[in-house]
């Protein structure tokens, strides 16, 4: 799904090299980064330890960050890269709030820790239209209205391309069950379903 | 009242839909501010007592961590320092103020760390210790424990001869209860506090309800209101849980305030159980009693509902049977039972969703035991006026709604005779009950701009939860002021806008509607005055009726010459744009009517003959909610509504452990909402007749009714296909084997 990339190694090229520079450093001097670290007086030290680089592409560009390995793909995206289109329902892979593509598949992002993501192609909803030109099953929604808050919709919109893809739309049993990992507490349920069998045609 | 009904109803897109769907809509824990912290809440882990010792120092050696705060340590707040003024200003748990536990799972200590990851570990490092007391939690078992409700607005009612649904030929009397339900928007709840010095502080913060929670804030604060400023855009759903300031709320102000610099702190979902709000339990008996004919001759209605042991909430769950049916002898009675857990609060159709369920189960068995048809039932006992002190209804639909259900369904087909049904292994069964909700108008204002090139700006300090308001206002505002949609930007959820009622009770469309609509006549006649003070004999006795405004200008109906642009106005009085800003409030007709929503719901069920699985497999609702502003946002609410009615009738409920007086499974795994799965096509039908006093639009609330009445529809349902009466919600398949 995710667009090729046209740009690699974009911007955040620098702060990367910066943050290396940092875990370079710290890699010669471990017991006294650890002592500071007890101590509380490096944090800063301290924590870029804690840190490990990844690369991986999200909606064609291709990122190289920073994380902690305790950190979700879903807190990388949406506390640590402004990408707050993907949403947290519920952190616990229980409502497809958070569901964005991997390699062309869908994922619960709160349920994938970012450092498993390594070389891989992340799209999110931010990734899907075509710059102005929105995806069609955008604009389904829209006609359909298979929203009301809008807080479940980028979940079920990722969950609709995907569902489409794997072939999933045969009717609207099968749509509904394969859509039944995004909950929706506004209950736009039936409109979803129209909007994705207008697509899948 | 001077109803015009001009809005023309049709579908209309969400005008903030591209927004939703693009994922650029910031909702409010996705606000980017620099220099900000998260918070993440510790709760305790017992239900009532006092805390002991509360160990923090391992959380504060934690990476990233800045603060640890707990009630020793927290700066104190005006309001939250003594129980008596916390009480006085309505402000709920005294959070950091007390060692006292009055709840499991209630907030002991916020980490404050530099990243999410960093507080979520630490939040695990801190111990606390405590001196047990005794808990209450099980509401079944205490119901003799229930005290008269001290709220003012609620009342028994008793009326003629109280006793004469016992001496009915027909009768029922039966018991009901409901569990205790949980909004859930799919968005948690989050607040951003910000503050500037300690006179101005600015918070971002999900809830429905900007300048109430603005006014609670600036009393707990002691500031004024001007120096609190309350935002809230983007709510990803709410359903009355953001109608309250909660303890999240008070620790991210109090967390701000120490490190003088943004703290986030967003709850978790397990925590939205305890933390934001719940649906209260109610344990209910309907008595009815009536004539073989099917007439009522009396009603018995008395309800229990579920509150905490630190405040009372109280709601209106007998309300609907004091105004639904023509009764001359009824008695009411509502009571509440403290339970030691949090406070409850109104969650959509607060009262009437449970009241209607016991009501018109009740309606449908007494249907059954006069062998009369449900339909005939509810027509029969139609009342002419409100039954409590015969005030004509300023509109009621409510037989219309049930002649169109009741065809598009096709419930004449229905053989009436439980367990007649079936398809393969599945029993099939068919009901309906009706319901209504009281259609309310407060004062709003709104304030508007218009500027040469034709752009229209309107703003007023309501809220958006997901209805699709701003779609609906800039629809009202097109058709009342002839300026396309495309040109009109509605503003809302910020407190500094003008003043505007909270969304609940189904009031805004009525309400800020009106307000959206006296404003475009407004700018409307403040155009016609330049032009008759500039441009001389055209306008000179031109009346505002006949003014219109199309592409830019002004004219007179019928005349074209007098067509001149705003620009053009504009320019005359050298300035650059025409502003106003009005409120709109009801009239005397306020006091001569009885206003309320209505509405007819039927439902087609499929229970599983070995597994006692229900499927709700149709759904046809007809609703009297007056004229439609947007038929595509008010149908997605009714059916939205529906949803939520599936869930009530078939799987919503909050495990208690009693023993620990703790919640088990609160989460999506345990507390099953609809998914998608669960949900049939629902069919949506308006009368979309105008009420003719409520406003001029002729419009009356949404939000609520679409739920009353749904799940008891449900039941009926599955007692036709089965036989079997459940009267205790959720219908899961362990009553049905
Ligand atoms: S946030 Fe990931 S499934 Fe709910
Ligand atoms: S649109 Fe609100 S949760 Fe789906």
């Amino acid at each position: 799904m995710a667009k090729k990339n046209k740009n690699p190694l974009h911007t955040s090229r620098r702060t990367f090299f910066k943050q290396s520079a940092v875990l370079a450093a710290v890699a010669v001097t471990p017991s006294t980064v650890l002592e500071a670290a007890e101590n509380r007086t490096f944090d800063k030290a301290a924590y870029a330890l804690e840190q490990v680089p990844i690369t991986l592409s999200i909606n064609g560009k291709v990122q190289k960050v920073m994380v902690e390995p305790r950190v979700t793909l879903l807190d990388l995206l949406r506390e640590q890269l402004g990408l707050t289109g993907t949403k947290k329902g519920c952190d616990h892979g229980q409502c497809g709030a958070c569901t964005i593509h991997i390699d062309g598949r869908r994922v619960n992002s709160c349920l994938t820790l970012a450092i498993m993501q390594e070389g891989r192609e992340i799209t999110t909803i931010e990734g899907l239209a075509n710059g102005e030109e929105l995806h069609p099953m955008q604009a389904a929604f829209i006609k359909h209205d298979g929203l009301q808050c809008g807080y479940c919709t980028p979940g079920q919109i990722m969950s609709a391309v995907a569902c489409v893809n794997e072939g999933h739309t045969n009717n609207d049993f099968e749509i509904r069950e394969f859509m039944s990992g995004n909950l929706c507490r506004c209950g736009a349920y039936p409109n979803i379903v129209n909007a994705i069998k207008e697509v899948a045609q | 009242m001077n109803h015009t009904n001009t809005i023309s109803g049709d579908s209309t897109d969400r005008v903030d839909g591209r927004d939703k769907v693009t994922g650029t809509a910031k909702y409010t824990a996705e606000i980017p501010l620099p220099n900000l912290v998260y918070g993440v809440l510790v709760g305790s882990t017992i239900a009532k007592g006092v805390i002991k010792k509360i160990d923090t120092s391992a959380a504060e050696k934690a990476a990233g961590v800045i603060s640890v705060i707990t009630h020793k340590n927290s700066t104190k707040l005006f309001g939250l320092k003594k129980s008596k003024t916390a009480k006085k200003l309505d402000l709920g748990l005294r959070v950091f103020h007390s060692k006292d536990i009055v709840f499991n799972g209630q907030p002991i200590a916020l980490v404050v760390a530099d990243r999410l990851e960093q507080a979520q570990y630490a939040a695990s490092l801190v111990k606390c210790t405590y001196e047990q007391a005794p808990h209450t939690t099980d509401f079944g078992t205490h119901l003799d424990q229930a005290r008269p409700s001290s709220s003012k607005w609620l009342s028994d009612t008793k009326r003629g001869d109280v006793t004469a649904w016992s001496n009915a030929p027909f009768k029922v009397d039966q018991a009901y209860t409901t569990p205790q339900e949980v909004h859930n928007p799919m968005e948690m709840h989050s607040t951003t506090a910000i503050w500037e010095g300690d006179e101005k502080l600015t918070v971002y913060d999900k809830n429905h309800a900007v300048q109430d929670i603005r006014d609670t804030l600036a009393k707990a604060l002691k500031l004024e209101k001007e120096q609190v400023v309350v935002n809230s855009e983007f709510i990803g759903g709410g359903f009355g849980s953001g109608l309250r300031v909660w303890p999240h709320t008070f620790a991210a102000i109090i967390a701000a305030k120490m490190l003088k610099r943004p703290v986030k702190v967003s709850v978790t979902r397990p925590q939205m159980f305890t933390m934001t709000g719940y649906r209260p339990a109610t344990a209910q008996k309907v008595s009815i009693g009536a004539t073989k004919d099917g007439k009522i001759v009396g009603i018995k209605h008395e309800a229990i509902g579920q509150t905490s042991e630190y405040e009372e909430f109280a709601e209106s769950v007998t309300g609907i049977t004091k105004m639904l049916y023509a009764c001359p002898n009824l008695e009411t009675n509502y009571k509440v039972l403290p339970l030691t857990y949090s406070t409850p609060i109104w969650m959509r159709a607060p009262g009437e969703a449970t009241g209607s369920f016991a009501l018109e189960t009740a309606m449908d068995e007494l249907a059954y035991s006069l062998n009369m048809d449900p339909v005939q039932l509810r027509k029969k006992n139609y009342a002419e006026t409100h039954p409590d002190d015969n005030k004509p209804w300023s509109s009621n639909h409510l037989t219309e709604c049930l002649i169109k259900a009741a065809r598009q369904f096709d419930w004449e087909a229905r053989k009436p005779e439980p367990r007649s049904s079936s398809d393969r292994d599945w029993w099939v069964g068919t009901g309906m009950a009706v319901g209504s909700w009281g259609a309310w108008r407060a004062p709003a204002t709104a304030r508007a701009v218009l500027d040469s090139k034709g752009n229209l700006l309107i703003q007023s300090a309501t809220s958006d939860m997901g209805p699709g308001t701003s779609t609906t206002m800039v629809k009202i505002a097109s058709d009342a002021s002839g300026i396309p949609m495309g040109k009109i930007r509605f503003e809302l959820g910020k407190s500094n806008l003008p003043p505007s009622p909270g969304q609940g009770g189904s009031v805004t469309v009525a309400s800020v509607g009106s307000a959206v609509y006296d404003i475009c006549t407004e700018i409307k006649q403040k155009l016609l005055d330049i032009a008759v003070e500039t441009l001389g004999e055209t306008y000179k006795e031109a009346k505002i009726e006949d003014v219109f405004l199309i592409n830019g200008k002004m004219g007179i109906k019928g005349k074209p010459a007098s067509l001149v642009t705003f620009a053009d106005l504009m320019e005359k009085k050298n300035i650059t744009e025409v502003e106003a800003t009005k409120t709109s409030s009801s009239g005397e007709e306020g006091g001569k009517y009885a206003f309320y929503s209505f509405g007819a719901h039927f439902a087609e069920v499929y229970v599983h003959k070995y597994t006692g699985a229900v499927r709700v497999t149709r759904f046809v609702s007809c609703v009297d909610a007056g004229r439609i502003m947007n038929n595509k946002t008010a149908s997605s609410q009714i059916s939205g509504a529906v949803v939520m009615g599936i869930g009530m009738a078939l799987m919503e409920e909050q495990h208690m452990d009693h023993q620990h007086g703790r919640l088990v499974a609160n989460d999506f795994a345990g507390y099953h909402i609809p998914v998608q799965a669960d949900v049939p096509n629902i069919e949506v039908i308006f009368v979309d007749k105008a009420d003719p006093y409520l406003n001029k639009m002729g419009a009356k609330g949404l939000g609520e009714i679409g739920l009353i009445g749904a799940a008891a529809a449900i039941g009926n349902a599955v007692f036709h296909a089965t036989g079997k009466r459940v009267r205790n919600l959720p219908i899961t398949p362990d009553k049905l084997i």
